[in-house]
C-alpha cells in the first residue's frame, strides 16, 4: 500500500469493546481533515461517542458504512494527501472492504493490563502508549479505568498513559480501610513506586482529582502537573442527593434516575451503562467501600473535603477543566481555585466531561 | 476480573467461593465423589454432569456422597439447615422431586411460617431441568412452575453464567429454601462473570434487549432462544424487548408490566408444559394489571401438553424455538381487531 495512506480504523474504547457501529459520518469524502478533526459518531454497546481523526489530510475514501457492525481495529476509511493517486485509493479500499467482509481483523493491540499490589491491596490498571512522559488517571467516585476510555488512546499517541483502579474500584481491592483521602493518595504514590515511575503527570476526575492533590501535596517531586478534571474539594456546592443515591440503590430501578445527574445530555445514561454499575454495586464489598468514601466526600450535605490547601502545598502546574453543566459539582466551585479564570469550562459538558467531550479534555494536555 | 467462563464453570465457582467464605456451606448429592467409599472418590465425578468437579477434595468432608435416596438426603439437607448449616443439596434431575415432595413442600417450605419466624431453612436444593438431551420423558421435564407455586420457596432459573453465579450466592446466603434450576442444556454456555463473589438479588428481573415493539418475557435457557429470534426480527424491523425474570417467585412484576407498557404486546416463552406455567402466570399478570396497555392479545410459546418424547425428532419439535418465537412475536406485531 501506498506509505502516504492512513488508515481510519475502529478504535478500542474500552477493555470489553469488540465492535462498534458508525452511526453518522460528520467528515465527508473530499473534506480536508485536521488532527483531532471530528470523522464520524460511533456506538458502542455501552456509550456513544466521537472519532477524531489521527493524521491531517483529505478523506479520500469512506469504506465502512452507517449502521455496520465493524471489529475493533479494523478500517473504516482512508485519509491521504491530495497527491495520492485515485487508483492506489481504490486498491487500499478493495482491501480494507476484503478485510472487514471477511470478518478477520486483526484486533488492535489493547492496553496492557495488569495489577501490583500496595498496602496489601490489589490495584488494577490499564496502560497504553510507549511515550517517555507518563501520565496517570485517576477515576471519580463509583468510576472505574474504563471511564477514560475516549481519552486514553488519543493520550497515549505521545505519551505512557497508566488508568488504574482505586480501592474499592473496577478490578481492584474492594477494602478502602478508614477511606480518607490521604488513603487514596498513598494508593496513588504506591502504584507509581511499585510501576518504579519516578515522576509522573496525573490527572484526576472528580474525587479522583482531590486524590492526585493530595499526592502531589505528599510528594510534590514526584509530580510533574496537575489535571483536574471537575475535582471534588473545590467551593462548597456537591450534590449530596446524587452521591447518597448513588450509594444507597440496589437495583437498576433504582440507580438510573440519579445517573441523569453525571451528563448533560441524558440520552447517555444507556440501559448499559445503569447495568454495568449495577453489576460493580453487587460485588461483595462494594457497598462498604461505597458508603465509607461516601464519609470522605459529604460533611453532612456540604463537601468534606479541602483540596485548595493541597494545591498550594504541592506548587506544581495545574490545568483545570469543567463542564458548563455539572449537575454533581457544579462549575461555580471552580471561583475556589486559585486562578479561576484559568479554568476551561466546556460548553455541552456535565460532570463526566472525559466522556462527553473528550476532545475538550484531550486539549488541556496539550 | 471478568473473564468468560462456562455455566458449568460459574455454578462450580460460586460453590466454592461460598464454602470458603462460610465453613456452614456444605454440598450433598449424588455421584459426588462417584459412590460414597468406593474407588470413585479418588476422581470424584462431581455429579452427573460434573458441576461439583474439584470441590471433593478441595473441601475435605464438606461434600458428601449420597445415596440413591432423594427422601433421605433431601430431608437431611433441610434439616441441617434448621439447625444453622447452608447445605446445597444437588438434586440431579428436577424429575425425581416427586420422591421428596413431602420434605420440600410440607417440611422446609412451612417452617418459618407454622414456628411464628422463629424457624429458618437456609438449604439450596440444585437440580436440573429441560429437554434436549436425548434423556426423555422422565429426566426432561421443566418443572419450576410447580415450586413458583408453594408459598414459602424461593425459585431461580438462571439464563447464563453470570445469572448463574449471582443468583446462587444469593441462594446460599438466603435464609429461606431455594429451588435452583439448573438447564443441562446450559452447562457449556459461556458468557463474562466476575471473578469476585456478588450477589443478584431476587425478584429483580435483567432487560436483556431494549425494544418498543414488542415484549417478549422468557424464562431460563429460553432467554437466548429469544434472543436469536430478536436478532432474526430486527432485520425485519421489529424491535423486541426481552426481559428474564431471573427468578420465579419472587417475581419482578413492576419490570414486566412497565415494558409491556411501553410496547403493548407481550409473548412468553416457557419451556414448561403449557397448563399452570409461567406462561399463563405471566399472561394473566398483564391481562388483569396492564389491560388498558395492550394493543393484541397476549402469545404464548411453550412447550406442548405432553411427556417429552424420547424420539429425537419429536423433542426437537417439542422445545420452542427461535422460529416459533419469531412467529409469535410477527402475529402479535402485525395483530388487527
Amino acid at each position: 500500500m501506498n506509505d502516504a495512506i492512513r488508515k481510519v480504523v475502529m478504535p478500542k474504547w474500552g477493555l470489553s469493546m469488540a465492535t462498534g457501529k458508525i452511526t453518522e459520518w460528520i467528515a465527508a469524502e473530499g473534506d480536508d481533515v485536521a488532527g483531532g478533526a471530528d470523522l464520524a459518531e460511533i456506538d458502542t454497546d455501552k456509550i456513544a461517542g466521537t472519532l477524531e481523526s489521527a493524521d491531517e489530510g483529505v478523506l479520500r475514501r469512506v469504506v465502512a458504512e452507517v449502521g455496520e457492525d465493524v471489529p475493533v481495529g479494523a478500517t473504516i476509511a482512508l485519509i491521504a494527501p491530495p497527491e495520492v493517486p485515485d487508483a492506489d485509493i481504490e486498491e487500499a479500499a478493495r482491501l480494507a472492504r476484503a478485510e472487514l467482509d471477511s470478518g478477520e481483523v486483526e484486533e488492535a493491540a489493547g492496553p496492557e493490563t495488569g495489577t501490583v499490589t500496595v498496602d496489601g491491596r490489589t490495584l488494577a490498571y490499564a496502560t497504553l502508549g510507549a511515550g517517555e512522559e507518563t501520565l496517570v488517571l485517576v477515576h471519580g467516585y463509583g468510576g472505574d479505568k474504563n471511564s477514560w476510555l475516549f481519552v486514553q488512546e488519543p493520550l497515549a499517541e505521545s505519551r505512557t498513559v497508566h488508568a488504574f483502579d482505586l480501592p474499592g474500584h473496577g478490578e481492584s481491592s474492594k477494602d478502602v480501610g478508614d477511606g480518607s483521602l490521604d488513603t487514596l493518595a498513598g494508593a496513588v504514590l504506591g502504584f507509581l513506586a511499585e510501576k518504579g515511575i519516578e515522576r509522573a503527570h496525573l490527572a484526576g476526575h472528580s474525587l479522583g482529582g482531590a486524590v492526585v492533590a493530595a499526592a502531589a501535596a505528599a510528594e510534590p517531586g514526584r509530580v510533574a502537573s496537575l489535571t483536574l478534571v471537575a475535582p471534588a474539594g473545590f467551593g462548597t456546592e456537591i450534590n449530596a442527593g446524587y452521591l447518597r443515591g448513588f450509594a444507597e440503590a440496589t437495583s437498576r430501578r433504582e440507580l438510573r434516575p440519579h445517573l441523569g445527574a453525571l451528563f448533560a445530555d441524558s440520552a447517555q445514561v444507556t440501559r448499559k451503562l445503569a447495568d454495568d454499575l449495577m453489576k460493580y454495586k453487587r460485588l461483595d464489598g462494594v457497598d462498604t467501600a461505597l458508603r465509607t468514601l461516601l464519609g470522605t466526600l459529604l460533611d453532612g450535605d456540604a463537601p468534606g473535603i479541602d483540596a485548595a490547601p493541597l494545591l498550594a502545598k504541592a506548587g506544581v502546574p495545574v490545568t483545570v477543566v469543567w463542564g458548563r453543566e455539572d449537575e454533581v459539582l457544579p462549575v461555580s466551585n471552580a471561583g475556589a481555585l486559585p486562578d479561576p479564570g484559568a479554568v476551561r469550562v466546556v460548553e455541552g459538558a456535565g460532570h463526566m466531561v472525559h466522556m462527553e467531550k473528550p476532545n475538550a479534555v484531550v486539549a488541556a494536555f496539550e | 476480573m471478568a473473564r468468560t467462563i462456562s455455566y458449568r464453570e460459574a455454578i462450580n465457582e460460586a460453590l466454592a467461593q461460598e464454602m470458603e467464605r462460610d465453613g456452614s456451606v456444605i454440598v450433598m448429592g449424588e455421584d459426588n465423589a462417584g459412590g460414597a467409599g468406593g474407588s470413585g472418590a479418588e476422581d470424584a465425578w462431581g455429579g452427573v454432569l460434573g458441576v461439583t468437579k474439584g470441590l471433593y477434595h478441595r473441601f475435605p468432608g464438606r461434600v458428601l456422597d449420597t445415596p440413591i435416596s432423594e427422601s433421605a438426603f433431601v430431608g437431611a439437607a433441610i434439616g441441617a439447615a434448621t439447625r444453622g448449616m447452608r447445605p446445597v443439596a444437588e438434586l440431579m434431575f428436577i424429575d425425581f422431586m416427586g420422591v421428596c415432595f413431602d420434605q420440600i413442600f410440607n417440611q422446609a417450605a412451612k417452617f418459618r411460617y407454622m414456628f411464628g419466624g422463629k424457624a429458618q431453612t437456609p438449604v439450596v436444593i440444585r437440580t436440573m431441568y429441560g429437554a434436549g438431551l436425548r434423556a426423555a420423558a422422565q429426566h426432561s421435564q421443566a418443572l419450576y412452575p410447580i415450586f413458583t407455586h408453594i408459598p414459602g420457596l424461593k425459585v431461580a432459573v438462571p439464563s447464563s453464567p453470570y445469572e448463574a453465579k449471582g443468583l446462587l450466592i444469593q441462594s446460599i446466603r438466603d435464609n429461606d429454601p431455594v429451588i435452583f434450576c439448573e438447564h443441562k442444556a446450559l452447562y457449556d454456555a459461556t458468557g463474562d462473570v466476575p471473578e469476585d463473589s456478588y450477589t443478584i438479588p431476587f425478584g429483580e428481573a435483567n432487560v436483556v434487549r431494549d425494544g418498543d415493539d414488542v415484549t417478549v418475557v422468557a424464562i431460563g435457557r429460553m432467554v437466548s432462544v429469544a434472543e436469536e429470534a430478536a436478532k432474526a426480527l430486527s432485520s425485519s424491523g421489529i424491535e423486541v424487548e426481552i426481559v428474564d425474570p431471573r427468578t420465579t417467585s419472587p417475581l419482578d412484576t413492576e419490570t414486566i408490566l412497565e415494558s409491556v407498557e411501553n410496547t403493548g404486546r407481550l409473548v412468553v416463552v416457557d419451556e414448561a408444559s403449557p397448563r399452570c406455567n409461567l406462561a399463563t402466570d405471566i399472561s394473566a399478570l398483564v391481562a388483569r394489571e396492564a389491560f388498558g396497555s395492550l394493543r393484541a392479545p397476549v402469545e404464548m410459546v411453550t412447550a406442548p401438553h405432553t411427556p417429552v418424547p424420547f424420539s429425537d425428532a419429536l423433542e426437537d419439535l417439542y422445545i420452542p424455538d427461535a422460529q416459533r418465537v419469531a412467529n409469535a412475536v410477527k402475529s402479535v406485531a402485525e395483530w388487527k381487531r
